[in-house]
């Protein structure tokens, strides 16, 4: 095909580097309306969550001594206590909880993303969804009426972390999906080549690729069950004393905060906002932690 | 020249028992055919080369010879491939098992990502549980070595093998592949992310590496087909966009006296 060696056209316009004409300026001033709105969005979101995060220390730190890390509390009137049995119940309770949801979160999100097709996954993710919307007093509701009234047949810590457990399964298996989604199919294409299983593939290349993302899914279903208190109210209930009896009612941070904020007492209330503040240091550790021994890895 | 077709099919015919033969070979990407009954024979120890234009098939071609065609969703295979003269898409037969011994080396090098060098040598054995019992430090000198590229890596076989440069982690895979000890080895466009200074590296180790290995490579470079193989496939897509075998015969042969019109107006550079 012969091109032509003349072809009749228009000059290119050689506008001026410098000199902006107004259409310039027009852009220029719109350019920097919007950047200085996103900033101040970006300043105000932060700045909101540093207000909540000062006043929780300005208001919980006075709480803090020794004692309240390591004693249990007292009834009121009596001088000093602690929380620490509230403590240990929320670990051992997510503990639990992340037994129960780690195995169905994870081996959701794999069926989802390496094998799910046609009616079957799309009613999975319809579900997934729905409880992932669910409110969470819902699920206490439910989980009472089926551990507490039959099964175990009373509060327990058992209820509570299979509460939590049901809380965690969806958040975990939406983000660990799309997590495993982002790995490259080269590289599943790559161990199949090898004369690999499909298995040995998923659990020895595909999951160990997109381990990071995976941790942070369960950390972040972690760190939002750990803040539960509606479902708690209903199946562990709480307690005041040492319990390491899964069968047994039992105490936790967000439902001791509730006990603590709803009571008339002064002395109370400072001490909610000093188990707030630990609350919040638990589940930021946890979150530091996770970030420290994952630092490597492509995702 | 129907002279010259019929030497040619004889001096096929006297060579030893083919390593891979397609018969009646189609295949398809949900309701599109790409390619349509392909006959194609590729001798042990010899380097085939698949040639054509983008979109006719050639990739898909290669990946029907070691049943990586179907792990595309959607995708399906007709007609027969025949390793040693037992169809490897008979019922019954494990993709598994069919990919342990033909090998694949894809156009983009894969090095798994949080995997060592050493690791990624040796990853075939271990995820395929044989490498117990294996000197495994044995199989890494010798593979990497197999793909030249042991003097430059072994003081650092515990680095990621993402840290090397594009054609050391081609030849890193190659060595992957190699370390399972395959029959046959397929390479698709193995060079085609990579410079010339490493696609001469790769084209090198190719030639030392036909005496253990069957090699099939799909390339869009003419002169690279030319350059390494011993036998040349043209492909080319008809109407439908169906992909088909339009000639095949030693290279030599193939490049100088093209027997079809439309492989000799492609190797001519006149489309494509």
């Amino acid at each position: 095909m012969a091109i032509p060696l003349q072809v009749a056209r228009r000059q290119p316009l050689r506008r001026p580097l410098s000199a902006p004409g107004p259409r310039e300026w027009q852009r220029r001033a719109v350019d920097g309306v919007a950047t200085a709105l996103v900033t101040a969005a970006a300043l105000l979101g932060s700045g909101v969550l540093l207000l909540i995060l000062g006043y929780v220390v300005w208001q919980g730190a006075p709480a803090l001594n020794l004692a309240f890390f390591t004693e249990r509390p007292l009834p009121y009137g009596e001088v000093g206590g602690g929380v620490a049995p509230a403590i240990l119940g929320t670990l051992l309770m997510l503990l639990v909880a992340a037994l129960i949801s780690v195995p169905l979160g994870i081996g959701t999100a794999i069926y989802l993303a390496e094998f799910g097709r046609g009616h079957f996954a799309r009613l999975v993710r319809l579900v997934i969804d729905l409880l992932a919307g669910l409110p969470s007093i819902v699920v206490g509701v439910f989980v009472w009426a089926l551990l507490v009234r039959h099964v175990v047949g009373q509060y327990s810590g058992l209820a509570g972390a299979v509460a939590l457990a049901i809380i965690m399964v969806p958040i975990m298996t939406r983000t660990v999906e799309e997590i495993l989604r982002l790995v490259p199919s080269a590289l599943r294409e790559g161990a199949l080549a090898l004369g690999v299983p499909r298995w040995r593939t998923i659990l020895g290349v595909v999951l160990p690729t997109a381990r990071v993302g995976v941790i942070t899914g369960v950390v972040l279903s972690l760190a939002r069950a750990g803040g539960e208190t509606a479902p708690l109210l209903l199946t562990a209930l709480g307690n005041q004393f040492f319990s390491f009896n899964l069968f047994e009612p039992m105490a936790a941070l967000p439902v001791q905060i509730y006990t603590y904020a709803v009571s008339p007492y002064e002395d109370w209330h400072t001490k909610a906002w000093g188990s707030a503040l630990i609350l919040v240091l638990v589940i930021g550790c946890l979150s530091l932690l996770t970030r420290a021994v994952t630092r490597r890895g492509p995702f | 020249m129907q002279l010259t077709a019929n030497t040619e099919a004889t001096a096929l015919a006297e060579q030893p028992a083919p390593a891979l033969r397609t018969e009646g070979l189609s295949a398809w990407y949900g309701a599109h055919q790409a390619i349509r009954d392909v006959d194609l024979t590729i001798l042990p120890n010899k380097i085939t080369a698949i040639i054509g234009p983008s979109g006719c098939g050639k990739s898909t071609a290669l990946r029907c010879l070691n049943r990586m065609h179907e792990v595309v969703r959607g995708a399906r295979v007709a007609g027969k491939v025949l390793l040693d003269e037992e169809d490897i898409y008979a019922p019954g037969v494990d993709p598994v098992r069919v990919r342990r011994r033909i090998g694949m080396v894809f156009q983009k090098p894969n090095p798994f990502p949080m995997m060592s060098i050493y690791d990624n040598v040796v990853a075939g054995l271990r995820l395929t549980g044989e490498s117990r019992g294996q000197d495994l430090d044995a199989v890494v000198e010798d593979n990497l070595r197999s793909v030249a590229l042991w003097d430059e890596v072994k003081d650092k076989l515990r680095q990621s093998g993402a840290s090397l440069s594009g054609g050391q982690q081609q030849r890193l895979c190659i060595a992957r592949a190699l370390a399972v000890e395959p029959e046959a080895l397929l390479m698709d466009e193995p060079c085609s992310a990579l410079d010339p200074v490493a696609t001469y590296k790769i084209e090198e180790l190719m030639e030392g590496l036909k005496d253990r290995y069957t090699i099939v490579i799909v390339t869009h470079n003419m002169q690279q087909a030319s350059r390494v193989s011993d036998f040349t496939a043209f492909f080319l897509a008809g109407d439908e966009r169906v992909g088909e075998l339009i000639e095949y015969g030693p290279t030599d042969r193939l490049f100088t006296t093209p027997h079809d019109q439309r492989t000799e107006d492609y190797i001519t550079g006149r489309f494509g």
